[in-house]
């Protein structure tokens, strides 16, 4: 469970990226965050990564309040978490097997665990075949794909996703979306945010808008949602 | 910490050498031609501190005492003289081995002009003590304490040597303290800029590290591995050269100046490696090590 509370947030600047914020999202929903640029979706992502802090409010996720949580803590929280980017940010120099066994080598998995788990997640993202290549040799949502596999290798209760389908073409984009709704339904969170009005028409489920920072809308499969 | 964890940074920290090979050798470079400076200051400064306190140790305090005092009182003086804390050696020289000595010294191959002084030791009453001190700056303390005893007649010493080995001594010190401190600082800003091309080179991957859970620990150590790898290498490398270097200089020494032979005292290569090896490794991973953990302190943050 996700439990965004009351949530300000004003940069130094004197931006005011976020204001009166607040959302709940269930364990296993699948949430998309629409927004255009500067509407505060990313700062509300980098909130629930922990990278920057509210000006005020409160964040739970999974019974972990994140405004107490002590700074030791922070990256066992973001081993719960599984994050993937509009830019892929994979590891140029390393293979696609690498680049997914980074995210276990870097939280002290065994070998055993890496040569076992690795290979199941690569099958189950469609790229079992491609081991070993470089991501420059990967289309973009191959590339995608790895991303993907990388952030779901720790098993994450939640899948943060930023504009993942923000550097692919239409197609590609229908298929990375379709792999997050298979992994969704697998009992993971997933939260998207993404500016494309035309990804979500075609996938459906819960819409948050915001604008300016402002949450103006939460919709349900086209309805507005009971409360925030 | 798991083993294949620590073969992960040590292997990070040698990739990351090798993606910057240019950069690491030239640390690695630098910091050898620092450590090798510092090693040849060291020898240097060692062995003329070495040769220093050789001719100190020759410089000694010789004691007379009165012509009247007789030899038991003047042993029982230097018993409670050799108490002092200060003193390293001391000879008791009688008057019949003074005269001894001097009939030797002086009257070598026309001993027939000593027989003339038969019996009658003419230096009687010259019953004397040889004083060496461990540090020649104690010198001018125990002379005056020397002095104020009673049955004392004269304290014969070298003020003015004392004074010139005492600020030879401390002009060595200072100077190898400040050029020590020079290459330190050149040192530690050479590894902080490696360091720093390193990090920026790895920015990306420090910050997927970081949004997947990675501790500050594992995303440091590959940099920290890194600097002491280059720290090592930077002393190795110097340490390999300056024992050829000392061994062959020394013998060169000895053979050109032969005539300086009984002035020249060098330290031992057996003697003085073991300790410029530990220094150099200290010096070298040293500077690795905080070079690299205060730069990657500055670029990483959870």
């Amino acid at each position: 469970m996700i439990e965004i509370s009351n949530i300000n947030k004003t940069y130094e600047t004197g931006n005011k990226a976020l204001k009166d914020i607040n959302i709940q999202i269930a364990d296993g929903e699948f949430v998309f965050i629409m927004g255009r640029s500067g509407s505060g979706k990313s700062t509300l992502l980098k909130l629930l990564l922990k990278e920057a802090e509210p000006t005020s409010g409160r964040i739970v996720v999974n019974d972990m309040n994140l405004q107490k949580m002590p700074r030791r803590y922070v990256p066992k929280y973001r081993r719960r978490l599984g994050v993937v980017f509009q830019d892929f940010r994979l590891l140029k120099d390393r293979s696609v097997f690498e680049n997914v066994a980074f995210a276990q080598r870097v939280v002290g998995a065994s070998p055993r665990t890496i040569r076992e788990s690795v290979p199941e997640m690569l099958k189950m993202v469609g790229l079992s075949a491609k081991y070993k290549m470089l991501p420059r040799q990967l289309s973009g949502g191959e590339q995608q794909r790895v991303a993907i596999a990388r952030a779901l290798i720790n098993r994450p209760e939640v899948l943060l996703a930023d504009e993942p389908t923000g550097n692919l073409d239409h197609q590609n984009a229908i298929e990375i979306m379709k792999l997050l709704k298979e992994i969704n339904e697998g009992g993971t969170t997933v939260v998207v945010v993404t500016h494309s009005q035309e990804i979500v028409e075609q996938m459906g489920g819960r819409v948050i808008t915001l604008e300016r920072g402002r949450l103006i809308s939460d919709e349900v499969k086209g309805g507005h949602s009971d409360e925030t | 910490m798991r083993l294949s964890t620590f073969w992960y940074c040590l292997k990070q920290g040698v990739k990351n050498i090798c993606r910057n090979i240019w950069f690491s050798l030239a640390s690695a470079a630098t910091i050898s031609a620092c450590i090798f400076l510092f090693c040849l200051f060291f020898s240097i400064i060692g062995n003329i501190q070495y040769m220093v306190q050789h001719v100190e140790s020759t410089v000694g305090i010789t004691v007379l005492f009165d012509e009247t005092l007789p030899e038991e009182q003047i042993l029982a003086l230097g018993e409670q003289i050799g108490q002092r804390t200060e003193i390293k050696s001391m000879n008791y020289v009688s008057a019949q081995e003074a005269w001894d000595t001097f009939k030797t010294e002086y009257f070598a191959g026309h001993e027939e002009l000593a027989e003339g002084f038969a019996d009658d030791n003419p230096l009687a009453g010259s019953a004397s003590y040889e004083i060496y001190l461990h540090d020649i700056e104690q010198q001018e303390g125990l002379v005056a304490y020397l002095e104020g005893l009673e049955g004392v007649r004269q304290v014969n010493y070298s003020n003015t040597t004392a004074a010139g080995f005492s600020s030879f001594n401390k002009m060595i010190s200072l100077l190898s303290l400040v050029i020590i401190g020079v290459l330190l600082a050149v040192a530690v800003f050479l590894i902080n800029n490696t360091i720093s091309v390193a990090a920026a080179f790895r920015k990306q991957e420090s910050q997927i590290m970081r949004l997947i859970g990675a501790t500050n620990f594992m995303i440091r150590s590959p940099f920290i591995v890194e600097g002491v790898l280059i720290g090592l290498m930077g002393a190795v490398i110097p340490l390999i050269g300056m024992y050829f270097l000392y061994t062959r200089t020394v013998v060169y020494l000895m053979e050109r100046f032969h005539i300086l032979s009984n002035m020249l005292y060098f330290i031992p290569i057996e003697e003085i490696y073991p300790l410029m090896v530990g220094v150099a490794l200290i010096l070298g991973i040293g500077i690795g090590f905080f070079g690299s953990f205060f730069t990657i302190r500055k670029y990483l943050k959870v």
